[in-house]
């Protein structure tokens, strides 16, 4: 077996598998960083939505328990599929990648959302009654009270979810999305051996994880024992 | 008439009446002391007039003017002339003492910085903490961090300062600290409502104290009256019951 890798290594080891292989990393780093971040931003609205007391909301307030229970419940190749069927007859001409990055964006909003009101509901509600008697307003209390204390609690569970979804994007290879995993398979099908073809995939996802769990770290740290003045 | 009239407040939890028919007058200058079993309403009295419990019915006169605890704008008119300082002190975990005490001037009335930072130190010396500005909350003692959330209510220059049991969270050795404090700014004419279960204390510094009992206010007179000749039964068991040891 070994003798096989040593004789294809020459062959594989080539710019263009090479370009192959770095063009499948930046789609799955995109599809992931892309749909959370996004997922990030309106899990934020939703958590948020979801501590408002105000009777006229009461409507969004459900629609956003609903949709976060939802989306926590299906499969994530599910909502790939849902979104590719959605999509496609109304806008034929969106690319895979982008389907796949608006479904990344639906699930992580959900997934996002929860971790983050755990972290808003972690600071005590004396800090907010303590704001109030001073008079903030509820976005100045969360700009400058509620989200300085929560970040500590939201970021480790979110960026660990970040980390995963780096794995689960690889269902988007099931649509046809060239990420890794179907970089992967297009190497074997090319010939090449598959201890040859999914290892250098593995290594693409370690290259890709790893940092983003040592940024994690590093902001964990950082934020545990930083404060803002 | 009074700096603040109170008449028939109502309050619920839920389905708990808190308060039932709270009727107080306090003058300019006054420090009115709540006293009480536990259970009978005073702190929550306190929360009410900030609004932090709105009351259920009732009327609250701010200098003649009626608070609406539903309107927002009456809700901040009111906060801009009423502190209040918690029994857990509550100081912003995020920032340092002197931005605890700063934030509200600067962001929220957009006050002059050097005016507010002037102003911030001066309030610090006076409670003794000059020499932690830059602390962290979780830094100091209980006693130092309630001496903070007392210049942070002052440093907006309140008319009224409420404050519901400041030493009742603190370790025996602190209570002194944070009475001295309190006893300093009697002298300086704001109008206090103070909830405490130091009996010594509220009979030194109270112009007026006021016996609750499940939710009313059942006498008020002169410290002298409530603790040596109270005239209602209730009141007389109470202050005979903390007076025995």
């Amino acid at each position: 077996m070994f003798e096989r890798i040593i004789e294809e290594a020459p062959r594989f080891f080539t710019y263009y598998n090479l370009m192959f292989v770095l063009g499948a990393m930046w789609r799955t780093l995109l599809m992931t960083l892309v749909g959370c971040s996004i997922g990030f931003t309106v899990g934020l609205g939703l958590a948020v939505l979801r501590r408002t007391s105000a009777a006229w909301l009461r409507p969004a307030r459900y629609a956003a328990i609903l949709y976060v229970e939802t989306f926590r419940r299906i499969p994530f190749l599910v909502v790939l599929f849902i979104v590719l069927y959605f999509i496609q007859p109304i806008y034929s001409g969106a690319s895979l990648l982008a389907i796949a990055t608006v479904a990344v964006c639906l699930m992580s909003t959900a997934f996002l959302s929860e971790i983050i009101r755990a972290g808003l509901e972690s600071v005590p509600r004396q800090q907010m009654e303590s704001a109030e008697v001073l008079n903030f307003h509820p976005g100045q209390t969360l700009a400058w009270v509620i989200l300085p204390q929560a970040w500590k609690v939201i970021l480790p569970p979110a960026v660990a979810f970040v980390v995963m979804f780096v794995k689960d994007t690889s269902l988007a290879s099931q649509l046809g999305v060239v990420e890794l995993t179907y970089a992967g398979k297009i190497l074997v099908n090319k010939g090449f051996s598959p201890l040859l073809g999914f290892g250098a995939i593995l290594a693409a996802y370690f290259i890709l994880s790893y940092p983003l769990s040592r940024l994690g770290a590093h902001l964990e740290t950082r934020l545990g024992t930083s404060r803002n003045t | 008439m009074g700096h603040l009239e109170i008449r028939n407040l109502h309050c619920s939890y839920g389905a708990d009446d808190i308060l039932k028919s709270v009727d107080l007058s306090v003058d300019r200058g006054e420090v009115v002391s709540l006293i009480g079993p536990s259970g009978s309403g005073k702190s929550t009295l306190l929360r009410s007039l900030i609004g932090l419990t709105p009351p259920r019915m009732g009327t609250v006169e701010l200098d003649g003017e009626e608070i609406n605890y539903r309107n927002r704008q009456s809700l901040r008119h009111l906060r801009d002339k009423m502190a209040i300082v918690f029994q857990q002190y509550n100081l912003f975990q995020n920032m340092n003492v002197f931005r605890n005490v700063t934030v509200a001037p600067l962001k929220i009335k957009k006050r002059d910085k050097g005016a507010v930072e002037k102003t911030a130190t001066e309030l610090l010396d006076r409670v003794g903490i000059g020499d932690k500005h830059q602390a962290y909350p979780d830094e100091l003692s209980g006693g130092q961090q309630q001496r903070v959330a007392i210049a942070r209510a002052l440093a907006l220059a309140p008319e009224i300062l409420l404050l519901d049991e400041v030493t009742s969270a603190l370790d025996p050795e602190r209570v002194n600290e944070v009475l001295d404090v309190i006893r300093d700014l009697t002298r300086d004419g704001i109008t206090m409502l103070i909830v405490s279960h130091e009996m010594s204390f509220v009979k030194e510094v109270s112009t007026r104290v006021a016996m609750m009992d499940a939710g009313s206010v059942v006498e008020v007179g002169p410290p002298e009256q409530i603790f040596d000749a109270p005239k209602e039964q209730r009141t007389r068991d109470f202050v005979g019951k903390i007076l025995r040891h």
